[in-house]
């Protein structure tokens, strides 16, 4: 158990320490340590996740380090009271490394933001940040997610069209993501999926 | 002190969907109703966060908390930022689990899914557009998409090689390739 928190803490301080570019771009780093590299949840067990993250208040990086804490315990076997735990640590693991970055900016940084060397930087990590994010939808994309053709034909095709309707209604129409997601589940138990 | 914890605690609660949506709320209670720093001080701060590590929102409120109170009011800060998400997801985490198996909220879920993967998708449309892509670097995201998704290379190592990468060829190559 001692190793599992060591490793919640390790993991959501490196995301909390090279998350750039914003809530999505840290989603993709959580993808990447807790699904892939750690596989303390299944992919869809971590897409409920960013589906509660995003619809409850609080930035997405908080929200979900704070789910990801607790459920990696309790899918370890562990008592809720151990994924409480959990989710205190990894919640304070992510924000441990603004502290030292904001102290260090609020003393140097702020005088010469326009610094060339930060621009040369980000001119790297703009980009690799689209990336990023692109390989989360493109890993979220999956059976667990989607279903498939074989394995369950109803659901898959509803599936692709949830995902069509959801994409279209926040592109175009700017419909707020709460209301999809509501809309998309209430849509899910209507239909039986 | 308590000024302070009440502020951010706030913001953290009534902000849905994250970061950039929390600006507005920031720009009204730090400014015009606390006074506490500037219009063009938020400004630069808001652009200095946004292009640091870490939760944005977090890191405004550790800054102002410090520039108030020093240590302790950054501590304040980033703890009454957090505190809302942490009782919200928690208080969900616990009754969700004892729900997980009711099959009305699976079919919810099978249906919340495909939703929150086009949700995904739809930042990286944004993020291109700011990033200012263009035919020099549109490889980047490209390579760096395949390399996670195909070759399972984890994210953190990719934006540590872009930001190192970037240093490198901005500081010592392009004025090579300029010239030649």
């Amino acid at each position: 158990m001692i190793t599992l928190l060591f490793q919640l803490f390790w993991t959501f301080f490196l995301i909390g320490l090279f998350g750039f570019g914003g809530g999505y771009a840290m989603i993709s780093m959580i993808q990447g340590e807790v699904v892939e590299h750690h596989h303390w949840m299944t992919m869809g067990q971590f897409t409920d996740i960013v589906a509660v993250s995003q619809s409850t208040p609080g930035p997405i990086g908080i929200n979900s380090a704070t789910y990801v804490g607790y459920t990696a315990m309790v899918n370890a076997g562990y008592a809720p009271a151990w994924g409480v735990l959990g989710s205190l640590l990894s919640t304070f693991a992510v924000v441990l490394p603004s502290f030292a970055l904001m102290l260090f900016i609020s003393k140097f940084l702020m005088k010469h933001r326009s610094n060339p060397s930060v621009e040369h930087v980000f001119s790297g990590l703009r980009p690799a940040v689209v990336g990023l994010i692109a390989a989360a939808t493109l890993l979220l994309m999956n059976s667990e997610n989607f279903s498939s053709m074989s394995e369950n034909p109803w659901r898959f095709c509803l599936s692709i069209m949830l995902f069509v309707f959801a994409f279209v209604a926040q592109k175009v129409y700017r419909l707020g993501a709460i209301l999809i997601i509501l809309l998309c589940g209430t849509a899910g138990i209507i239909l039986g999926l | 002190m308590l000024e302070l914890f009440k502020t951010f605690f706030k913001i953290g609660l009534f902000t849905i969907g994250g970061g950039y949506a929390m600006i507005p709320l920031i720009e009204q209670k730090v400014v015009d109703e606390k006074q506490w720093m500037s219009r063009e001080e938020l400004l630069d701060l808001i652009a200095v966060a946004q292009s640091c590590p870490g939760i944005f929102a977090v890191n405004i409120s550790i800054f102002i908390g410090n520039k108030l109170y020093g240590g302790k009011g950054a501590m304040v800060g980033a703890v009454s930022t957090c505190l809302p998400s942490f009782l919200c997801i928690l208080t969900i985490a616990l009754v969700f689990q004892q729900f997980r198996e009711n099959t009305y909220v699976s079919h919810f879920f099978h249906g919340i899914r495909p939703a929150v993967v086009a949700l995904i998708a739809i930042p990286v449309f944004r993020m291109a557009k700011s990033a200012k892509l263009n035919r020099y670097n549109a490889w980047i995201p490209v390579i760096a998409a395949f390399l996670i998704w195909i070759m399972g290379v984890s994210p953190i190592f990719i934006i540590l090689v872009a930001g190192v990468a970037g240093y490198v060829y901005g500081k010592y190559l392009k004025d090579d390739f300029a010239q030649n």
